[in-house]
């Protein structure tokens, strides 16, 4: 039991990351969690305003299942399989966040300098947020793909414009982290 | 019924990926300072086993479960947008360290500000839908 509840190896997790994009592939679906936001956005109505949204929601409803399921995982991964212990982050990682006023994790996944209600309450926080998720959304969307689509299942089937994409996801969070954290924290 | 099997392939995922600590905000700093080889091992084995899994089915012709070959579609030649949109993209899951499908995950897991996310996500695909036209 303690090998469940505590953080999963690399090993054990990757591979079997590997079989959820399998498994979609066995049932005729393809592992691709950004194209859910293109669903939510056609499932809104936008297909009114843009041709590119214009298309029957009902047949990306499995992927929106996933999403469904995710949720539940996260809910029950927290609540049924998880100690105490806190995330083993390289000390070397945590000073520097610590100059940025970043606190160590303790068993939190999230920062609450970022992500309390009483950070939200900052402005400045909210507008961090808010413009990490546009870019996530539009360079998802731009690109093709995520993390699930071209860095897992792109690269798995060998697929070029996927090993381009993954470099473009490098080179943004190589920007973000080295550049711009110690301008923005 | 045909949902219950993406539901649970989804809640298995939910699982897999907090477990594994992918979806930790601190894990993705980490990952990018090149300080720990956690997120690298975790990608670098999903993508052999995908690769051998991917392989062998095609080798030895296993069907989906409706009834075809397995076959991915090819990804769209379009490689400036690969890296144009990857770069943006790279930017965002950096500062919120969190990639789609984590910022679900880490709603589930009771972090409801990720909702703010979510929702400038959706806004970011929407707007991606008015000006795609115009992008290079």
């Amino acid at each position: 039991m303690d090998y469940i509840l505590s953080p999963w190896p690399w090993f054990v997790s990757g591979p079997l990351i590997a079989t959820v994009m399998f498994l979609l592939v066995s049932f005729g679906k393809t592992f691709g969690m950004s194209s859910n936001l293109r669903t939510l956005c056609s499932l809104g109505g936008a297909g009114k305003i843009s041709s590119f949204f214009d298309f029957d929601w009902r047949e990306h409803q499995w992927n929106l299942w996933v999403v469904v399921g995710s949720i539940l995982g996260g809910y029950i991964a927290v609540q049924f399989l998880s100690s105490t212990d806190s995330v083993g982050i390289n000390p070397n990682t945590l000073s520097v966040l610590a100059e940025y006023g970043f606190e160590a994790p303790q068993n939190n996944l999230v920062p609450a300098e970022l992500f309390s209600l009483e950070a939200l309450q900052n402005p400045y926080n909210l507008a961090l947020l808010i413009s990490a998720g546009f870019m996530i959304g539009f360079g998802t969307r731009y690109a093709g793909g995520c993390t699930s689509g071209h860095a897992i299942t792109g690269l798995s089937n060998l697929q070029l414009p996927s090993l381009v994409a993954v470099i473009g996801f490098f080179i943004g969070g190589l920007l973000m982290t080295h550049l711009f954290f110690p301008f923005i924290f | 019924m045909k949902a219950i099997k993406f539901l649970l392939t989804g809640i298995f995922f939910g699982i897999v990926l907090t477990k594994s600590e992918a979806v930790s905000w601190y894990r993705i700093v980490e990952m990018f300072r090149f300080e720990s080889f956690h997120m690298y091992g975790i990608i670098g084995s999903a993508v052999i086993t995908g690769v051998i899994l991917l392989q062998l089915s095609k080798r030895f012709g296993i069907q989906t479960t409706e009834g075809n070959p397995i076959a991915l579609p090819e990804k769209a030649k379009l490689y400036k947008k690969a890296l144009l949109g990857g770069s943006i993209f790279g930017l965002g899951w950096a500062l919120a360290g969190a990639c789609p499908g984590p910022m679900f995950i880490l709603f589930g897991a009771g972090y409801y500000s990720i909702s703010i996310v979510i929702l400038a996500a959706l806004l970011g695909t929407f707007v991606y839908g008015l000006v795609a036209h115009k992008l290079p």
